[in-house]
């Protein structure tokens, strides 16, 4: 109400006037915000802590700062010329002062650092040349087109699941090098993470921030399973995956009369627990050290190494004869890459179908209302209970597929920060989508991989890029989403989309 | 019996602080229903304010305790609640009225962003930082294995915390930005028909659950003496189970459970173990939850249909 007032009162002051006067209050907060962390610089010395100012720096990120945000401004009032020189002249500068020395105008002592303006820098220059084009002030809702791919995306899900399986198969042949295949693990593994989540999280509505538990317990089965009574892989793979199952029940019985965050809190401090139990009940986890020589899958029974053990068979020695194929240690990585492309398969289909079973049904009821469910005799504890277990289960498989990949494993890999990266691509992709999953793995996992280059400023940028693709997409990528199940089939919602569209929302 | 006591002291001393924290927890849980996971992070960077404060004081030669004390607690207070402005007017402010989950989400990349915002500017090793109230009384030196003690510190940290509740509960109670506060609480909709400036309120709640934290992060660095860009990640745990333990969207059951939070940390570290004192205070979170799903002091939740 009275920012409407505000707004009458503050109208006949000049734009430049008010630019000018909200860039100066960004300034002053940037300033106060870089006071100290940025300004001032601890540095441990064995005689104590002392500092060393960096005042340049936060002067140069005031400045950079006030003059972006009133560059936006005057992109709103439609003035693009000026915004577009003064872009594309610093954008200039902050790359330069990256390659050449003597160009060195900004301050950072880290190219970086001039890379990041750099590149908000070329933002802004691209919205401006968007202004120019169109003539005119960027629309409100710069997410309609988006949420049109997306949907247009949905309709198409089927060819775009055909292209990317196929895609999938074929990427050790197209690119037979360790690092894309390695890549290629990470993103399938992630994946299935995340569908194993949006079981949990997508489609019964329970925020779980402890799914590394369950990851972690099927990684401790396998390499526990092997380690003690020297069990191979595929025999543990079944067993890691009811290892979990059974620690999601035993979670699941008594929190699930809790409701929305308090389930949230709980799971986040059972994630805690199995890690804080994993590290301090040394004699049988192996305490911090972790567990080594996780022995790695064999492809019935012949093993992928130079020299086999004695009485077992390696793959080159069977299979060279016939392939024409010598030992190469790319065959193990890719063998890897098949089995989880094979795990992350059978996951998603298995998902798929669970969605149109009775149970799949009654979970996105539940998500939907509990009270109504209930009503309709639907029995909420047993719902969320097969939630739980099958989510915890295929976490379980993706943790026995991990010990097995690295052949180590040690409670550092069980952190909370996983919980959430996982929790993150099933959010970002659009609760609920499998596709989306697929999208935001490969965007959050692919994406840090590939600009290792970052070194630090890795994990910078992924904080601030979850952030940003947040606001930018609240309900995720692909969030446009049809029913499952329709009542009448698909001809009926061609019939009355809108109809349909109130139905569901409601 | 002397261990008994210098744990409670200990575990006061440790609540008073994770209590301090949940208030902030607590209170953007009240207004906006969303769990701010950036808020042990504020607590870390209000830590980090404390300590170059102090390196600052250091050169300009100023050495009297309560001056210093009160500047740190100044210049940290006020970096850190600005702090908090931000992190809300960036990260949260867009997603108003979005669906449940997008807010939270960008509120543990703001966690991300922020731990390695410090790491990267201000390095990621300890830092120390000397004691600067040193002594205590001396109750008890009888036992051949320890003497009971009730260092100045603590009384001033106790101390302290006592005086910000009572502040802040007037705040709360008596002033216009409490009422106005409390409306947003129950009803943001209604507030903002009848005049009330809802995203300044709800501003004005981050400021102060990050002033709160700033003054935690301070004496935490007095406390245990050193500091890194990691600390705010279990403190936030466990300062934000301390909420849910006195139920969420209540400020006394914040300060509440973080004194449980903390004797039980104390008790137990004192009489079991140590390496599972994070596993006993998860685990008397379940137990109060099992029991009262709504935590110790909250209430009960209605649903409507």
């Amino acid at each position: 109400m009275t920012g409407f007032v505000d707004t009458i009162a503050r109208e006949p002051k000049s734009l430049v006037g008010r630019i000018a006067k909200d860039a100066i209050i960004t300034g002053i907060i940037v300033f106060i915000l870089g006071s100290q962390l940025v300004g001032i610089e601890t540095i441990d010395d064995p005689q104590g802590l002392r500092f060393e100012t960096r005042y340049l720096d936060v002067l140069a990120a005031v400045l950079i700062v006030a003059g972006g945000r009133a560059g936006l401004h005057l992109l709103r009032a439609a003035i693009a010329w000026p915004v577009l020189i003064g872009s594309v002249v610093f954008s200039a500068i902050a790359i330069g002062s990256t390659f050449n020395e003597g160009w060195q105008l900004l301050p950072f002592s880290n190219p970086i650092v001039d890379w990041i303006f750099a590149m908000a820098g070329v933002f802004l220059a691209i919205r401006s040349v968007v202004v120019l084009i169109r003539g005119r002030a960027p629309a409100g809702k710069p997410t309609s087109t988006m949420d049109m791919i997306s949907a247009q995306t949905q309709r198409f899900s089927p060819y775009a699941a055909l292209a990317m399986i196929g895609f999938a198969l074929l990427l050790p042949v197209l690119f037979p090098e360790r690092r894309v295949v390695d890549m290629g693990i990470l993103v399938l593994t992630y994946c299935m993470l995340g569908w194993g989540l949006n079981v949990v999280v997508g489609l019964a509505g329970l925020l779980d921030l402890g799914y590394v538990a369950f990851y972690a317990v099927g990684a401790y089965s396998y390499a526990l399973f092997a380690h003690y009574f020297d069990w191979s892989f595929w025999a543990c793979l079944p067993l890691a995956g009811a290892m979990a199952a059974f620690f999601g029940l035993i979670l699941g019985f008594p929190v699930l009369r809790l409701r929305g965050d308090y389930l949230a809190i709980v799971t986040l401090g059972f994630g805690e627990m199995i890690r804080v139990i994993l590290i301090n009940w040394w004699w049988f986890t192996g305490g911090p050290d972790g567990i080594r020589d996780i022995p790695r899958p064999t492809f019935f029974g012949l093993a992928f190494e130079k020299t086999a053990a004695e009485g077992v068979a390696t793959f080159h020695s069977v299979f060279g004869p016939i392939l024409d194929i010598e030992f190469e240690p790319l065959h193990r990585i890719i063998y890897l890459y098949y089995i989880i492309l094979l795990l992350s398969m059978i996951v998603c289909a298995f998902t798929l179908r669970l969605r149109r079973l009775p149970i799949g049904r009654a979970w996105e009821a539940l998500r939907e209302d509990e009270t109504a469910c209930r009503a309709l005799g639907i029995n909420p504890r047993n719902t969320k209970l097969t939630a739980f277990a099958i989510g915890a289960m295929i976490g379980g498989f993706g943790g026995a597929f991990f010990a097995t990949r690295q052949g180590f494993i040690s409670p550092e890999s069980f952190t909370f920060i996983e919980s959430a990266v996982i929790l993150a691509i099933v959010v970002l992709g659009g609760l609920g989508s499998q596709l989306g999953v697929v999208l935001a793995a490969a965007i959050l996992i692919g994406l840090p991989e590939i600009f290792r280059e970052l070194a630090d400023f890795r994990m910078l940028a992924f904080g601030a890029g979850m952030v940003l693709i947040m606001i930018w997409r609240p309900r995720g990528f692909l969030a446009h989403r049809d029913p499952t199940v329709l009542l009448h089939g698909k001809k009926a919602q061609r019939a009355g989309p809108r109809a349909m569209a109130s139905e569901g929302a409601g | 019996m002397e261990l008994f006591l210098q744990l409670l002291i200990n575990g006061l001393t440790l609540g008073a602080i994770y209590g301090l924290i949940a208030i902030g927890y607590t209170m953007v849980y009240g207004i906006i229903g969303m769990i701010n996971f950036a808020h042990g992070d504020i607590y870390m960077i209000g830590a980090f304010h404390a300590i170059i404060t102090f390196l600052i004081l250091g050169v300009l030669g100023i050495s009297w305790v309560p001056l210093a004390l009160l500047t740190m607690l100044i210049f940290s207070v006020i970096l850190t609640a600005m702090y908090g402005w931000t992190v809300e007017r960036i990260a949260y402010r867009p997603l108003r009225g979005s669906f449940r989950l997008a807010p939270l989400i960008s509120a543990i990349g703001m966690s991300i962003f922020l731990q390695n915002y410090v790491q990267l500017l201000q390095g990621a090793r300890n830092k120390p930082l000397q004691p600067m109230i040193k002594g205590g009384f001396v109750l008890s030196d009888e036992t051949a294995y320890f003497t009971l003690q009730l260092g100045y510190l603590q009384i001033f940290i106790v101390a302290v915390t006592i005086v910000l509740m009572i502040v802040f509960t007037l705040v709360i109670t008596r002033t216009a930005l409490g009422r106005a506060q409390r409306a947003c609480e129950q009803d943001q909709k209604m507030a903002a028909l009848l005049g009330v400036n809802v995203d300044r309120t709800i501003s004005i709640t981050f400021v102060i659950g990050a002033s709160l934290a700033a003054v935690a992060g301070l004496m935490v660095s007095l406390y245990y003496g050193v500091v890194d860009f990691f600390i705010g990640f279990l403190a936030g745990i466990k300062a934000f189970t301390a909420a849910v333990l006195g139920g969420i969207g209540s400020i006394p059951g914040a300060m509440l459970g973080g004194i449980a939070i903390g004797l039980i940390e104390a008790f137990w570290s004192g009489y079991f173990s140590v390496e599972y004192k994070d596993v006993a205070a998860f685990a008397l979170l379940i137990l109060v939850l099992i029991f009262r799903p709504t935590g110790l002091l909250g209430k009960p939740e209605i649903e409507k249909v």
